[in-house]
């Protein structure tokens, strides 16, 4: 049991402190609360804490004040997938790397993280690659730039893993394309079709069912007072067990419909659910049996035609599955389409006519729930982080920039800031390249060489 | 929509094509918008515009209250038709083996029947410039509207442009076979100058055989790959050369100079001095996509935002390409990105517009709403530029086009099951 709780507690590590203290309010805005509306007026933030959201609020004496006048205001963007700020993504060696993570890779020093910033993007989830049926398991960050590791995570996310169908687990089962080494059939991986994908996953589960079951009774035994040798730790089967058990979410990387309803048949038939589904670019094609398994959607606005997976995608897929009753994401999976999420938003109002509310949710509150994060971010709402992006113009427009970006409260992005600093680091920059460069070369003496 | 939706189904069975629009706001884009404005459309092409115009009798009149009329949106750098599913080879004619192949033509390789071109259109682009690629020199770039039951039909300049890529040092490479690598500077620069030689020895071959046609006789064998070049080598026809950093952009201007041809910058993404040589030398350029990383780790975020406003502030002619199949469709989303920071809108729609008509030579016929160009037009319920407007209709020379996609058509079918 305690085994068990092991991979748990590399997210306990101890956090520091992130929020800023103080009180900052953020006034005359439009504020786009997604969840309650639009309001006029101002947002009150206590020690990284949205503590008062209206028309008519208390300024408490001492506060800073920001104005944001003719701005708009909405929840940072939430992007529920993403590759950022990781040293590897794949490790595409097993069909099965479930004993892998992302968290074990993560670099807070990747630029990414900035632009992301610079692009509304507060939290990410960081998942891992899709080589394998059973893929390694991801953590959410915030994009808190210039912290370490431990703390920008997300603390307090709920772990997860990543699964992955079709084209790209399968993709080892053949030669590589024009793959000149000779030597082809040595890198072949099972499996080579969409059945092989399934068969890998039920596979490990039925495994992991049975290493479950070796753990229950040795539970219950020594519960009981008996003395036991306990069954071997497996890490491949930690984070399978830690699904059955309902606590890792599994994010599955899917396009064609008929492998989306074979990893919701296998799901059921185990007993357990898939939180998103990750692309899912046919996920409009059965939607209804998205819906009835609960399974969220987390997809791209209008990627299409890029494999043969992705030619029966169509850009109405977010706002379909949304108006079917599916929750749905919109997502990134690059570290450029991160930085402008809330355009990819606005093309479901093109593609499908939804709201500006509906289109807001799909990058704020829905990934937000689809990571089970809802309770403290995806919204500005009284009691949840200060997590607040402040666009120029509305941010379902093209012509819409980010000027400042809150993490806990704390501001981490402020364009002005940035463009007042340009100089200064380039000449900085200069600097550092002719402090680098190597004085003129010594004459070799007497030809001979230095030894 | 379902009375206009009928007019136009009228307009479709008409022996003659020719309408009125009126009650619609025109953006000519050469000109400031009307408002309440009304357009004469007759044997495809714009007969008469403006708030008050005499109108001819009989024509059918479609009432555009609450919308918008522009020209039809240019696409300057595009693979649409000549490429279905980018991951499959079978399916994609873009890339031809060896390193000059002037005698290919883009047009040949574009399917008509391909699912993109509707979805491209989608979004109210009506003209596509196609070009080939690989090697240093790839083949002829075609102009091609975005409508039409084969290529022949669709192409409006068969021969528009010289497609090259400047040879350039690369040390990062990445092919599907292999992988990414790494070649080291001294072996890439190695490599970089011998494919610069390769690319002056052609020329010179080109010259050499011009002069052999000039001096006939009985001895001259016409040579195709040879003889596709002398529209270029004579400056009647611009070479479109592909150069992202700013050494590749001086190098194909030095290079240009020395042989005395006219060249497009394309796919540029470097900023700084080099864009006051291209301003002043006048070439002009076509851009890539806005919404981009940096180059370096370094530079500002903003790097690819801000470029079409820098080339703008430098006076530098440019217009945007998608350089692509898939995200063709979101040119003006394309240009929309540098308004955002600091790109004039007008300038913005000018420059997947009448500047890019200009640019390609083709402003007599295309690029904006004016008084005998070809009636390529799109109505909308708002900005073009925008995430959220929708077109509503289109017409390539006067004709009704359908909006209909395969996307569109799966979204109806997939919306109807319980």
């Amino acid at each position: 049991m305690r085994r068990r709780e092991f991979a748990l507690s590399l997210f306990a590590a101890p956090l520091a402190l992130q929020a800023q203290q103080g009180v900052t309010v953020i006034q005359n805005a439009k504020i786009l609360t997604i969840t309650k509306g639009t309001i006029e007026g101002s947002v009150v933030i206590r020690d990284g804490k949205i503590v008062d959201v209206g028309a008519n609020v208390m300024v408490p004496p001492g506060a800073k004040i920001i104005d944001a006048a003719g701005q708009f205001v909405m929840p940072g963007i939430i992007d529920c997938h993403s590759h950022i700020a990781t040293e590897a993504v794949n490790e595409g060696t097993l069909s099965v790397s479930s004993m892998t993570g992302t968290g074990d890779t993560v670099n807070p020093e990747d630029i990414g993280i900035y632009r992301a910033l610079a692009g509304g993007v507060t939290t990410a989830n960081i998942l891992h690659g899709s080589a394998n049926a059973i893929g390694g398991k991801n953590v959410v960050i915030k994009m808190r730039w210039g912290k370490d590791t431990p703390e920008i995570l997300f603390d307090g996310a709920k772990p997860g893993i990543k699964f992955a169908l079709g084209e790209n687990p399968k993709r080892r089962g053949g030669a590589p394309p024009n793959f000149a080494g000779g030597a082809s059939t040595s890198r072949q991986r099972y499996p080579a079709t969409r059945m092989g994908v399934e068969d890998v996953i039920r596979e490990a589960f039925t495994d992991a069912k049975a290493y479950k079951a070796k753990w229950d009774d040795y539970n219950a035994r020594t519960a009981k007072g008996e003395r036991l040798i306990p069954p071997r730790c497996d890490l491949k089967f930690e984070p399978l067990v830690e699904v059955l058990e309902g606590k890792r979410l599994v994010h599955a990387h899917c396009y064609r419909a008929d492998e989306i309803l074979m990893l919701l048949r296998v799901a059921d038939e185990f007993g357990f659910k898939i939180k998103t589904l990750q692309h899912v670019l046919e996920g409009y094609k059965v939607a209804k049996e998205l819906k009835e398994h609960g399974a969220g959607a987390s997809t791209f606005s209008d990627w299409w035609s890029y494999k043969m997976e992705a030619y029966d995608a169509i850009p109405y897929n977010a706002a379909l599955m949304h108006k079917k009753g599916v929750l749905v994401s919109l997502n990134s999976d690059s570290g450029e389409l991160m930085r402008h999420l809330n355009q990819e938003a606005a093309k479901t109002l093109r593609y499908g006519g939804l709201t500006e509310d509906e289109a807001l949710a799909m990058i704020t509150i829905n990934p937000a729930r689809q990571l089970d994060i809802d309770n403290r971010v995806g919204s500005i709402e009284v009691g949840k982080d200060a997590d607040i992006v402040i666009f120029d113009k509305h941010p379902l427009s093209n012509f819409a920039k980010v000027q400042k970006v809150f993490i806990d409260g704390r501001m981490y992005f402020d364009r002005d800031q940035d463009m007042s600093e340009r100089e200064a680091k380039k000449s900085k920059r200069e600097k550092m390249i002719e402090q680098q460069k190597p004085a003129a070369p010594a004459r070799p003496q007497g030809g001979r060489r230095p030894v | 929509m379902k009375r206009l939706a009928a007019l136009f189904g009228a307009a479709l069975i008409a022996a003659d094509d020719s309408f009125i629009l009126r009650n619609v706001t025109i953006h000519p884009v050469t000109a400031p918008a009307i408002p309440a404005a009304t357009i004469v459309v007759t044997n495809g092409k714009i007969v008469d515009f403006g708030a008050k115009i005499a109108l001819p009798k009989n024509a059918k009149a479609i009432d555009g209250k609450g919308l918008h009329l522009y020209p039809g949106l240019i696409d300057s750098a595009s693979n649409v038709g000549m490429s279905e599913v980018s991951s499959v080879r079978e399916t994609s004619d873009t890339i031809e083996l060896g390193d000059f192949n002037p005698q290919l033509r883009a047009v040949s390789s574009i399917n008509p029947s391909s699912d993109h071109i509707p979805v491209t259109r989608g979004n109210g682009i009506t003209t596509s410039v196609m070009y080939p690629g690989g090697g240093i020199i790839g083949g002829q770039v075609a102009l091609m509207h975005l409508d039409g039951w084969t290529w022949e039909e669709m192409a409006i300049e068969k021969n528009l442009a010289m497609q090259m890529r400047f040879p350039s040092i690369a040390t990062s490479t990445f092919s599907r076979s292999f992988g990414s690598g790494r070649t080291p500077y001294a072996e890439s620069k190695r490599r970089y100058e011998e494919r610069v030689k390769l690319t002056s020895d052609f020329f010179e071959e080109v010259r050499a055989y011009k002069q052999r046609k000039a001096a006939g006789g009985a001895n001259f064998q016409p040579e195709r790959r040879l003889e596709a070049m002398l529209p270029v080598v004579d400056g009647k026809q611009p070479l479109m050369v592909f150069a992202t950093r700013e050494c590749a952009a001086r190098e194909a201007m030095a290079f240009a100079a020395k042989e005395k041809v006219k060249i497009i910058l394309a796919g540029l993404r470097d900023s700084g001095p080099v864009l006051k040589e291209i301003a002043d030398k006048r070439i002009p350029v076509i851009l890539g996509e806005t919404l981009d990383l940096p180059l370096e780790e370094d530079s500002a975020y903003d790097e690819a935002y801000a470029l079409p406003a820098e080339l703008h502030k430098a006076g530098v002619t440019f217009a945007f390409g998608t350089f692509s199949v898939q995200f063709a469709r979101n040119l003006p989303f394309q240009a929309a990105a540098g308004v955002a920071f600091g790109l004039p809108h007008d300038e913005a729609l000018k420059a997947i517009t009448i500047n890019a008509a200009k640019i390609w030579g083709v402003d007599d016929r295309i690029g904006s709403i004016e008084k005998g160009k070809w009636a390529d037009l799109i109505l909308t319920d708002g900005d073009p530029l925008e995430g959220r407007s929708q077109v509503k209709q289109m017409w390539v020379q006067g004709k009704p086009v359908s909006l209909e996609t395969r996307h569109t058509k799966l979204y109806e079918q997939y919306m109807k099951r319980q």
